[in-house]
């Protein structure tokens, strides 16, 4: 159950950068070779947003596909199965795409005022 | 860029609220701990590994005789839920150890092992072990600081779960298969094991050992010295 320490952290990078700003909605973004379960995230985001800025904010998880390069025949192929196998039978591979763990954007409750540019390290 | 538009502002009206883009990483707290750890770590010469394994494969029988056999001054941080019992284990062996209780966690992390660090206090040119809390799906994810990682199996688990616990496996530098003296007892099939860890690790080098009986542990012991 990685996802709770997961979730929490995003909790916590949040209101590190926005303080007790409200935030309506959280977008991350959950590749699907990340070995993170989405719907376990989700019901941990429930929980650990209670009595935070985030309480309440909706949560929208994109979730890219999985693509990887063969080491043996430099084929690109695509797979969310997180045993890759390229199709000539080698598992030597580079993951190019899938394993994508962020915190993509974060929408403000209206009203409240966009921090200070300066405040957040983007 | 933004996430919702596409256009290039960091911050802007979105029907609602303001929509931020912040484009930061999941792990970023941890990772930027773990790299602190391991520049700290290469400035004392101090080598670590993070040793990973489904509960009762051996890890700890592994780490008392490795502590008195190898030759070089040795600690351990040890992680489980509950219990000083493997910390126990590790110093009636003759080297310091800290337990770190994770309660209802089931990994270690990078917060957790740099304080156990400071605890500990290795000596310069010293190894230390970090024997992590036995699951073989969250450890994947959480990187220590470690100089090199170490998945543990045995001869008494099925030879699929390679296959079972991917993610995991697939970050292993090196591949122990423990308690090769039951071989004669149990249905293991060594073959179908290196099938299975090969679909997802197609390169860590494979130890058989016996923690056990000591066999197998001389070619461990070069790796580690290596």
């Amino acid at each position: 159950m990685h996802e709770l320490s997961l979730t929490q952290g995003v909790v916590e990078a949040i209101t590190d950068r926005l303080g007790d700003r409200r935030v309506a909605m959280v977008r991350l973004e959950i590749g699907k070779l990340s070995g993170v379960v989405v719907d376990s995230v989700r019901f941990c985001f429930d929980l650990v947003v209670a009595g935070t800025s985030l309480e309440g904010a909706r949560l929208e998880v994109v979730e890219p596909g999985g693509r990887a390069r063969c080491r043996d025949c430099s084929a690109e192929f695509l797979s969310d199965d997180p045993i890759l196998l390229c199709p000539c039978g080698s598992s030597d591979v580079e993951v190019l795409a899938g394993m994508e763990l962020l915190i993509k954007a974060v929408q403000l409750a209206p009203g409240e005022v966009v921090p200070d540019v300066r405040d957040v390290r983007v | 860029m933004c996430a919702t538009c596409g256009c290039s502002d960091h911050s802007h009206e979105h029907g609602g609220g303001t929509v931020i883009d912040l484009e930061e990483r999941l792990l970023a707290r941890n990772d930027h701990l773990a790299s602190h750890v391991r520049e700290w770590l290469a400035g004392i010469e101090v080598r670590a590994y993070n040793l990973m394994s489904s509960p009762g494969s051996g890890k700890t029988t592994l780490l008392e005789r490795t502590v008195r056999e190898l030759g070089l001054p040795c600690s351990v941080i040890e992680g489980d839920q509950e219990t000083t019992f493997d910390a126990d284990r590790i110093r009636a062996s003759g080297v310091p150890a800290v337990q770190v209780n994770t309660g209802a966690g089931c990994h270690l992390d990078a917060v957790m092992v740099r304080k156990a660090l400071a605890e500990l206090d290795p000596p310069a040119g010293s190894v230390v072990f970090i024997e992590n809390v036995g699951n073989l799906v969250c450890p994947g994810l959480f990187d220590l600081g470690e100089n090199g990682r170490v998945v543990i199996m045995s001869v008494t688990e099925g030879e699929d779960k390679p296959l079972k616990y991917p993610h995991l496996v697939r970050t292993g530098d090196i591949v122990l298969l423990n308690k090769v003296d039951l071989l004669p007892y149990v249905d293991f099939d060594r073959a179908k094991f290196l099938r299975c860890l090969r679909q997802v690790n197609p390169h860590a080098p494979v130890l058989e050992v016996s923690a056990r009986t000591g066999e197998g542990l001389a070619d461990w012991y070069e790796w580690l010295s290596r």
